[in-house]
């Protein structure tokens, strides 16, 4: 298989906004376009509690998580400001307006993560919900 | 490129913290250089006190170890006093001989004690309370003698005392004004908390003047102290004299070298809003030692306000203004609670309302002034202090809440901390903040570990009162029984985010008065610090202009909240929830059948009345939304949005046996008239057909209880985190009055409201006096408001049917495949 795989155009990513890409295993990948018509790809999951930061409101280099608000970086996954954590960062290539992804990457990383649950059964009662193991941060 | 030079004179909490934020923002610019007089890394000065009681070691309050010098490359010339500054050749000397050369320096060498100038004070024995070593000293007195006396009833004068009885002295408090901490305390509170160290076992001896130390040899003349004498001839035994008599910043070098100071008594360096001395621009000064704008601040959050401004100035981002400070202070003895703020002392022209339970040990004061809370004196129970001290910095209208103002705010429906009002009885594992868990004991940790001193700091790395903010006293106590940090300072102005400097107010003038029409013309107009804002203001001012400009101002989903980019609510595992509208709560078979087919097809997992009568589809997935607006075939119910939503009605006459207006019909209408309307926040209302209200009206931004007569109409109440019970508006005979007036309330809030404030709160901001007068006193402004509303609202477009008219990009309802 070739390295690079096309995905879409960057106008078909909304000016500081996202869309998802679906892999044929594991979770989606998100790419982001900032106002600098720069894109980043990250797994999308936010290493808090799994919320899918394509959802998310993108401003300068960052996304803010839909689900609690926090910031993660676009090009490391990392989070900022007080916060800790790190989601897997994908690797992006741009070739006259067409943006690619590593096949192998999307093959292979992050493949294994688990999804955060709700709905009937997602609850355990009075410890709150601890179905959702956070993921090991990334190491670059 | 070489590194310039920073030299940092002093080596305290207002300067080290002022290098953390410089390192912070820019590592690699300065060489940094830091004396320090005292042989000891940057400590937390406050909790001096706490380690004399024995409720803390010196270990515990060190903030910056000496590794972190190291790790951060930061010079550190311990012991080493600096005596003397060339500022031609821009060298600093130290009394050892030691010289290091500065492209910029930094003064903050803080405060010193002030020494009351009376014979006998270089006897052994006398001592300041200042830092480790008097502490040191005291701690090792109190382990060889019995009698102590503190000159000073202050703060300081105070901690001392209650320290020193604690590890078994005798301890008398001389103090020279008529009541104790005068400057922080009315005479009745100050009295109870005398009775109260009293009881204590601490003696007092208030309104005596100190004549004259008297030591034990050569006539009274030297060697250690062992008596004060006073001016009328008593004569009290004590083996250690601790003068706590105030302070004056330490400007010793700053006036050898030329630095201009206040002379007027106080002293200072004066600084400007940048914190650069006045007179040479190389020379920064932060902390006790500096004046700004002639006042020298003495509490810790100030201080650090004052350092962050110093940093980005230092790391030459130009950027930054400090402002001054609005204080109130806290004493810091275990087990007693006193909070003061503004002009507590009152006098002509000002009303008091007083609260006094001397038995219960309970004083709260409240001193107005023209309709506004300009003081708070408070002992006993001071969980409402954060409120009062934001009352009196708003300086908004009281009118309106007077009768219920000396209850607090705490006392009004708080949920979500089990009802606790005292942080210090609760245990480890009780939580304080119910909106994201956190307990006692982890915020304590947190700040402990991590050298939290601000409750911004404390909500950014516990998210403790982080959410809905009922928890915030709570926080604050935690925060001054277990940092020292006086909470309660703050800038005079809140700035939006940290974007820019401007505060919501400011924002929603500038695109009204010139005319802004896009996000980015705003943020050009007003020079935003970042190019296209944060998460926080890019919402806020996306909802101003289309707001303040109808058909105008273009929508930009990119800066709303995925709820109202994908219309339905995203659920914490990424899929939707749906919720379609039912006019007034009611709805028909067929309705009921297209739902329930679409929760069959589209596998829905569940299916939730909602408290505002109606249906809750929940775990729908993104890629479905479509389908299933489709499908069901109702309009949007705008559940996800800052926006109207519920009109919740009872049955009214048309069933009801008690009802005296049809109140279904008027939900309906209200509901067809003002649906799609966006708003600074969520807005709902309700329709009661008789006064049994079973609508819940008492609690809606807009609540409408039909009576025989005609209809009441009820404003900002609500059933959140705060239960706030709605003001009684206005009684009207007609349901196109209600109509008229429900409509022109929610165009004023629209109008005026600030982004994520609820009319609860906006009602609490300006005063129901100023809504009451442009709405019933006004009634051309009251027909323009209603007009303009439906102006607003003619046209717009339901969301879930017209995608193109309401901007909603699908390309997001289906992923990319790869």
């Amino acid at each position: 298989m070739s390295e690079w795989k096309p995905i879409c155009l960057v106008t078909d990513i909304p000016m500081l906004g996202s869309r998802r890409v679906a892999r044929e295993k594991g979770p989606h990948v998100a790419i982001f376009r900032n106002s600098e018509n720069k894109v980043f790809a990250l797994l999308d999951r936010c290493p808090h509690k799994g919320g899918p930061l394509s959802q998310g409101i993108v401003f300068g280099d960052s996304v803010a998580c839909p689900l609690h608000n926090w910031t993660i970086g676009l090009d490391d996954g990392c989070a900022k400001g007080a916060d800790e954590g790190c989601t897997q960062p994908f690797q992006i290539r741009v070739d006259n307006g067409t943006v690619h992804l590593h096949a192998e990457e999307l093959a292979t990383l992050a493949i294994h993560v688990a999804l955060p649950k709700a709905g009937p059964g997602a609850s355990t009662g009075a410890l709150g919900d601890r179905t959702f193991e956070v993921q090991a941060p990334h190491s670059p | 490129m070489k590194k310039m030079k920073l030299v940092m004179v002093g080596n305290g909490m207002a300067g080290v913290r002022t290098l953390e934020e410089l390192l912070k923002i820019s590592p690699d610019l300065y060489d940094i250089t830091v004396f320090g007089a005292e042989p000891h890394p940057n400590y937390n000065r406050i909790l001096l006190s706490p380690v004399l009681a024995g409720e803390q070691t010196l270990d515990e309050i060190v903030l910056n170890p000496l590794s972190w010098y190291e790790e951060n490359g930061v010079k550190l010339h311990l012991g080493k006093k600096v005596v003397d500054v060339d500022r031609n050749k821009r060298v600093v000397k130290a009394s050892d001989g030691t010289e290091e050369s500065y492209d910029r320096l930094l003064i903050a060498t803080g405060s010193n004690p002030f020494i009351l100038p009376v014979p006998g004070k270089e006897l052994e024995g006398v001592i300041a309370y200042r830092d480790i070593a008097d502490t040191n000293t005291m701690i090792d007195a109190a382990s060889k003698y019995k009698h102590a006396v503190v000159i000073g009833g202050g703060l300081l004068g105070l901690e001392a005392a209650n320290g020193l009885m604690l590890r078994g002295m005798q301890v008398t408090v001389v103090h020279i004004m008529p009541w104790l901490m005068e400057r922080q305390l009315d005479d009745t509170a100050g009295k109870l908390l005398q009775k109260s160290l009293e009881s204590r076992g601490l003696k007092f001896m208030i309104g005596a003047q100190t004549q004259h130390l008297i030591g034990d040899k050569d006539g009274g003349k030297s060697g250690r102290v062992m008596a004060v004498q006073f001016k009328d001839g008593t004569e009290v035994p004590a083996d250690l004299v601790v003068m706590a008599a105030g302070i004056r910043p330490n400007t010793e070098l700053a006036l050898k070298i030329g630095l201009h100071c206040f002379n007027d008594g106080r002293g200072g360096i004066v600084v400007n809003d940048t914190m650069q001395t006045i007179t040479d621009p190389r020379i920064y000064s932060v902390g006790e030692c500096a004046a700004h704008r002639g006042i020298a601040y003495g509490l810790v959050a100030p201080l650090f306000e004052q350092g962050k401004v110093c940093a980005t100035h230092l790391a030459e981002f130009g950027i930054g203004r400090y402002q001054g400070s609005q204080t109130s202070t806290k004493l810091k003895v275990t087990g007693i609670d006193l909070f003061s703020a503004g002009d507590f002392m009152g006098g002509e022209g000002c009303e008091e309302i007083v609260m006094s339970d001397p038995y219960g040990g309970v004083y709260k004061k409240l001193v107005i002034r023209d309709d506004k809370l300009i003081g708070a004196c408070m002992y006993g129970d001071t969980v409402d202090g954060s409120w009062y001290f934001k009352l009196l910095r708003e300086g908004r209208s009281i009118g309106d809440i007077r009768d219920k103002l000396m209850f607090g705010e705490s006392n009004i429906g708080d949920v979500g901390h089990e009802g606790h009002s005292k942080a210090a009885s609760m245990a480890d594992n009780d939580e304080v903040c119910g909106c994201n868990g956190v307990n006692k004991g982890a915020i304590c940790k947190a700040i402990k570990e991590k050298g939290l001193f601000t409750l911004e700091e404390v909500r950014k790395h516990t998210k403790a009162s982080a959410s809905c903010g009922s928890c915030t006293g709570l926080v604050e106590q935690l925060l001054m029984f277990t940092a020292g940090g006086d909470y309660s300072a703050t800038p005079k102005k809140k700035a939006m985010c940290g974007c820019t400097e401007h505060s919501h107010q400011e924002v929603r003038e500038a695109i009204k008065e010139q005319k802004l029409l896009t996000i980015d013309a705003t943020y050009k107009a007003l020079a935003w610090r970042t190019p296209n804002g944060c998460s926080s203001c890019r919402p806020a001012v996306n909802y101003y202009l289309i707001s303040t400009w109808p058909k105008e101002a273009k929508d930009d989903p990119q800066s709303r909240f995925i709820n109202e980019r994908s219309h339905a609510n995203i659920q914490k595992d990424g899929t939707y929830s749906v919720i379609p509208r039912m006019w007034g709560g009611e709805t028909t078979a067929d309705e009921l059948r297209r739902i329930a087919d679409a929760v069959d097809k589209y596998k829905i997992p569940t299916v939730k009345v909602t408290g505002g009568q109606r249906i809750d589809l929940l775990g729908v997935k993104k890629e479905d939304l479509v389908n299933v607006w489709k499908d069901i075939g109702m309009p949007s119910g705008h559940a996800y949005a800052k926006a109207l939503r519920t009109v919740k009605t009872c049955v009214g006459s048309e069933w009801c046996r008690f009802g005296t207006q049809d109140s279904t019909q008027m939900g309906k209408d209200l509901e067809r008239a003002m649906w799609r309307m966006y708003a600074p926040h969520k807005v709902k209302f309700a329709v009661s057909g008789c006064p049994r209200n079973c609508a819940e009206a008492g609690i809606k931004d807009v609540g409408i209880i039909g009576v025989d007569s005609g209809w009441e109409m009820y404003v900002a109440g609500n059933g959140g985190i705060k239960t706030e019970v709605a003001h009684f508006f206005v009684k009207l005979k007609t349901p196109e009055e209600v109509l008229e007036y429900t409509g022109a309330f929610c165009q004023l809030y629209r109008e005026e409201g600030w982004y994520l404030e609820r009319t609860v709160h906006y009602v609490n901001r300006v005063g129901l006096d100023h809504v009451k007068k442009k709405i019933l006193d006004d009634a051309p402004g009251r027909k323009a408001l209603w007009e303009r509303l439906q102006f607003s609202l003619d046209g717009e477009p339901d969301p879930w049917f017209e995608f193109d008219k309401a901007a909603v990009d699908t390309r997001q309802f289906s992923p990319l495949s790869a």
